[in-house]
């Protein structure tokens, strides 16, 4: 029954997914594959969880690098997409030619 | 923390996200979309150190902590003109992560129900194939790996041979739940990712990435079915949504589908029967710096078309200044940007913003493309096969059908290229030998200089 309740969450997600992003202006398109990348880091929410119960040496390695590759992908993907977008600057007001 | 609460934390952190990538979609918001989806994680990354379930932090530290630097050093160190490689990179991670999640999750496993062993196989066959295809990407991007598709006798058998391996052993792992079959699993996986991503070549780099970022959002929503997160499996959707209508965008930009991208090794064929003879003896107009800052500074409209080649020569800034120039001098300047110029998409977009362009100059192909006629003099700067009229206009041509800009119908065309030899199509520009066209055999970079200070002195 979980998993039926699973595959619910997964397509609806999906819908709301592809209504959010329908229209995004081509200027965007690099920070919002950044920034949803970033995003696909909420893996290290299990990262955490497998890593944090215990268990044998290899399980710890596993969970190590879990979180690490996870953590590379949250921060640094939040922290370029910000640098990214702080670069998008429109013509400053006054300045300029019509 | 109670399991309620936590729940509820999820949903809000979902919620953020969702809210986020909308405000990501437009200009005035973006930035504080991303600051929204940011505290999203946040939030679920607390409520999940929360957890009680949690009896030893020391290996979590150590990855946020180890995880954390490197990140946020990639992430102020990186050159504008790499960001196609860290956001490959990134793709990788992400899907490693979840194939890693996937493993520590098998290893625990003592009689895990039917479910959780399909969950976790197809995590990590998903997570392994990104990961290794996302490296290749990387290689290629960074020049370490040859950017041209990789290509050998019995490709296609050899790649079918490996995908029936993949199904096999997960099939196997789910009946058998042994160790070796969830090892051989990870290996084939890891190996199709390698496989499939070789042939695929430079210019096709920008359907790979969006379509990479994409499966690493699935990676993150299969580990959620094997962990039963619904935060994972939310916002792994998403992000798989995301990726792929980027992924259907950048394709229609080459008039191609998904499935030719990733399987013809576009490409290949072409540059092993070398330029296209036809054109090879025409004369073309060679012109110098002189000649062209002249033609610049007595037009009344400039259209400037970047493309890779602007990336590779570092020369955003140069542009940059050569506009400033133009239009102190009453030149209307404009940018007119395909959407698959570059190695990935919005890459031209980056690139300009960061040598402060302001962003009203930049115009896509449909609303720009009707004003070239109108237009004294097209500027194409490292771009070659999106400016070829051939896809335009013989039906003969492998890249027809594709969109292109019209420099073509400008009054003047000026091409600034290092030399005569084709782009990543393998295919001859008619642009080069119209007697409209005045090339500039050059560095883009040193070119463009040696334009602004022609130009002020004009």
């Amino acid at each position: 029954m979980t998993l039926i309740i699973g595959i619910t969450v997964f397509v609806l997600a999906a819908f709301i997914g592809f209504e959010v992003i329908a229209k995004v202006p081509p200027q965007l398109h690099t920070p919002l594959m950044s920034g949803s990348n970033a995003i696909s880091g909420i893996t290290i929410v299990g990262a955490i969880v497998v890593s944090g119960r215990g268990g044998g040496t290899l399980a710890a390695v596993l969970g190590f690098l879990a979180v690490a590759l996870a953590t590379i992908n949250v921060v640094g993907g939040f922290l370029v997409t910000d640098r990214m977008l702080e670069m998008f600057k429109g013509r400053p007001s006054g300045g300029g030619k019509t | 923390m109670n399991p309620e609460l936590a729940a509820i934390a999820y949903l809000l952190a979902a919620s953020l996200f969702i809210v986020g990538l909308k405000q990501l979609g437009s200009a005035r918001t973006a930035r504080r979309g991303n600051q929204l989806a940011a505290i999203g994680m946040l939030i679920a990354i607390v409520v999940t150190l929360a957890d009680r379930d949690i009896v030893s932090y020391g290996v979590i530290l150590a990855g946020l902590v180890v995880g954390g630097s490197i990140g946020a050093i990639l992430a102020r160190r990186i050159e504008m003109t790499s960001m196609p490689q860290l956001v490959a990179a990134f793709n990788g991670f992400g899907g490693g992560a979840s194939a890693l999640v996937a493993a520590a999750e098998f290893l625990k496993g003592v009689d895990l129900p039917l479910e959780t062993d399909i969950s976790i196989s197809l995590s990590t066959a998903i997570g392994a194939v990104t990961l290794t295809g996302s490296f290749v990407a990387f290689g290629k991007l960074q020049g370490i790996i040859a950017g041209r598709p990789v290509t050998y006798p019995g490709q296609r058998v050899i790649d079918v041979a490996i995908a029936a391996g993949v199904v096999a052993a997960a099939i196997w792992t789910v009946v058998s739940g042994s160790s070796l079959a969830f090892w051989t699993l990870a290996a084939t996986a890891s190996i199709l990712g390698i496989a499939r991503t070789l042939p695929i070549g430079g210019a096709d780099m920008p359907v790979v990435v969006a379509f990479l970022n994409s499966m690493s959002g699935i990676a993150a929503s299969a580990a959620g079915f094997v962990i039963g997160s619904n935060a994972l499996i939310i916002s792994g959707a998403l992000v798989g949504a995301a990726g792929l209508i980027l992924t259907s965008t950048m394709s229609k930009g080459m008039n191609r589908s998904l499935a030719n991208v990733l399987f013809s090794a576009f490409g290949a064929q072409a540059e092993s029967q070398g330029v296209a003879g036809s054109t090879e003896d025409k004369p073309v107009r060679s012109v110098t710096v002189d000649d062209v800052a002249v033609t610049l500074a007595y037009a009344d409209s400039v259209i400037v078309v970047p493309g890779y080649g602007l990336a590779v020569a570092q020369a955003q800034h140069a542009m940059r200044e050569l506009a400033d120039q133009l239009e102190a001098r009453g030149v209307q300047v404009r940018y007119a940007i395909h959407p698959v110029a570059g190695r990935m998409p919005g890459h031209m977009n980056v690139l300009l913003a960061e040598a402060d362009v302001p962003y009203e100059m930049l115009l896509d192909l449909d609303e720009i493309n009707d004003d070239f006629d109108q237009t004294d003099v097209s500027l194409v700067v490292g771009a070659n096969d999106v400016v070829n009229p051939t896809a335009r206009d013989d039906s003969s041509s492998p890249i027809y059908g594709m969109p292109i800009l019209n420099v073509d119908r400008a009054r003047n065309a000026v091409v600034i290229k290092r030399s005569l030899s084709p782009g990543f199509a393998g295919i001859d520009n008619p642009l080069f030998y119209e007697d409209d066209t005045l090339m500039l055999f050059a560095d883009a970079k040193s070119a463009l200089e040696a334009l602004s200070k022609a130009v002020r002195d004009a």
